[in-house]
């Protein structure tokens, strides 16, 4: 199993949900997030004052899903999230050694 | 007695009492999240300390029979003595009192914004009771205390115009704004760190009640129903606006954007610009004065950056120089059609309407007289307090906040971890044995519950 994190822009959320949920996706965990990238966040001016402002808030999604699927799923996320201008984030996955639904304590693909 | 004039002056008293709380949310909304507590409440201890000193003796030593020179009132109006009946003007003086009072309570509150976030709230008050006694009682007679030219020696008696304020109130404040910054240093930090507004909306909320609250300041200052308070209103309304497109204008062209903190900032300056003009200028005077203060203001701003004074809130950039700038403007654009309005038109001119330098060299005084008054009472006061109490707070206060330090509040429940969903009370006023509700049995009633689940 694999757990997907993708940082994407957060006006791109409702899209990659949708595509998620045509994919076949059951469930997944959003987390309002802030960072920056190659993008080095932007500027602020108060009262003539320039003020650097390094965060930008994004939107994290985490999806766990089977091995076999976890390259479709990324190019799902990747083509939903992209507006193709600086800032669009990122998508990664790890491996994932156990998952258990905690209602019912079903463990490993059956839990996904 | 006029019953019309005495029901303005009243709803004018209290246009300009709410411009205390405006000025309290324009300034609270600029400050960091974790000060915004202690700015509201330098502003509202301010209305609170100020009513009760005009009460005192406040009222008596800025409008009672001048003591000598134009320069002080007496004290035969301690206690407000003598004037539940009496009468000034075509008002009861009770009215004339009420009015006043709000100007000696905005004054000092003006100069809070310098000091945001440092300084502490006890030696606050101490310079509230000291400055308003040594600095504002004074001035306010100098410039508001007619009495057919034995009163106040900058209005009554050499003639320098100042309708509502500008230098007694705006010019004064931003004075001693300054000496009082110059005496407690800078913040923590301080110009490196971004200390950005915490909410803006806050300050345009503030802004806005500034706005409608200044109608009663400016056409107030009639205190009459007259002509005179008419144009007074007009002039406010469209100074305001022009200072405020000023601002912007310049923000657009030097920063590359319009902002909501610049026309906040441009109508405020607008306002501080037109409060001694108001009835001195025709509404197209007006718009020249407006733009011209909100240009110079919005590069004003900048100039504690340059000169290294951390003036927090920009009261010296916005009220000392917008202040100044009315004032001086008078002896330029004052037109005798407005100036004499109720005499037919035959008042002082500016220099532009054929008037020459006299009206000029007066305002000048003016401005000098009570910026250099200011300036030093202010920096003896600021010294002298320092010694004796201490102004700064200490550095964990600073960096943790006043809101918390200071108050044991915070402004803002935004995170059930941080917010009011977790902890407990641990402990609750109760009054009398056995009269107090137990912690447990009100936790479900306040909220407490729906966190703990």
């Amino acid at each position: 199993m694999k757990l997907i994190t993708a940082i994407v822009k957060p006006f791109k959320l409702d899209d990659v949900k949708a595509a998620l949920e045509a994919f076949g996706v059951a469930g997944l965990t959003v987390t309002e997030a802030s960072g920056y990238g190659r993008q080095r966040g932007h500027t602020e001016v108060y009262r003539g004052a320039e003020y650097q402002v390094d965060l930008v808030p994004k939107v994290r999604i985490e999806v766990l899903c089977d091995d076999a699927d976890t390259e479709d799923l990324i190019d799902v996320i990747v083509k939903a999230a992209q507006t193709a201008r600086i800032g669009d984030g990122k998508v990664w996955a790890v491996p994932v050694d156990t998952v258990v639904r905690v209602r019912t304590g079903e463990r490993g693909v059956d839990a996904l | 007695m006029n019953s019309g004039d005495t029901a303005w002056v009243l709803a004018s008293a209290a246009l300009v009492f709410l411009m205390t709380p405006g000025l309290a949310f324009f300034y609270g909304g600029m400050v960091r999240r974790k000060n915004v507590l202690n700015m509201l409440m330098m502003n509202f201890a301010t209305i609170c300390v100020v009513a009760v000193m005009w009460v005192l003796y406040g009222y008596s030593l800025s409008f009672s029979t001048d003591a000598g020179g134009g320069l002080i009132g007496g004290l035969s109006k301690i206690g407000l003595a003598g004037t539940l009946n009496a009468t000034s003007g075509t008002l009861p003086e009770m009215a004339f009192v009420a009015f006043q009072a709000m100007f000696a309570i905005i004054t000092p509150a003006l100069i809070s914004g310098a000091v945001a976030d440092r300084m502490k709230f006890g030696a606050w008050i101490a310079f509230v009771v000291v400055w308003e006694t040594l600095v504002y009682f004074p001035i306010a007679h100098w410039v508001f205390f007619f009495d057919d030219g034995k009163g106040g020696w900058l209005g009554d008696r050499i003639g320098a115009l100042d309708f509502a304020g500008g230098t007694a109130i705006h010019l004064n404040a931003g004075v001693a704004a300054l000496a009082l910054v110059l005496v407690i240093g800078k913040r923590r930090g301080w110009p490196k760190e971004p200390m950005r507004p915490h909410n803006l909306p806050l300050v345009l909320l503030g802004a806005g009640m500034l706005w409608f609250g200044w109608f009663g300041f400016n056409a107030g200052s009639a205190v009459a129903a007259n002509g005179q308070a008419a144009v007074a209103f007009v002039n406010t309304l469209v100074a305001t606006s022009a200072a405020a497109l000023g601002w912007i204008i310049v923000e657009r062209l030097r920063d590359g954007h319009s902002t909501t903190l610049g026309i906040a900032s441009g109508a405020v300056t607008g306002l501080v610009a037109i409060t001694p003009a108001c009835a001195s200028v025709n509404p197209v005077g007006a718009i020249i004065l407006g733009v011209l203060a909100g240009a110079l203001c919005a590069y004003a701003v900048g100039w504690k950056y340059k000169l290294g004074f951390d003036d927090s809130l920009d009261v010296v950039g916005v009220h000392g120089v917008g202040g100044a700038a009315g004032a001086l403007l008078i002896g330029f654009l004052a037109t005798a059609s407005v100036t004499g309005i109720l005499d037919k038109g035959d008042g002082p001119s500016g220099l532009f309407f054929g008037g020459g330098f006299a009206q000029l060299g007066k305002q000048a005084i003016g401005v000098a007289a009570v910026a250099a008054y200011s300036f030093v009472v202010t920096w003896l006061i600021a010294k002298v307090l320092d010694k004796i109490m201490g102004l700064r707070v200490d550095d964990e206060t600073e960096s943790v906040g006043l809101d918390q330090a200071v108050h044991a509040e915070s402004g803002y429940e935004l995170g059930a971890v941080s917010g009011g969903g977790f902890g407990q009370v641990i402990r609750r006023v109760e009054v009398g044995a056995g009269a107090g509700t137990p912690a447990g049995t009100a936790a479900g009633t306040d909220g407490k519950e729906d966190g703990q689940r």
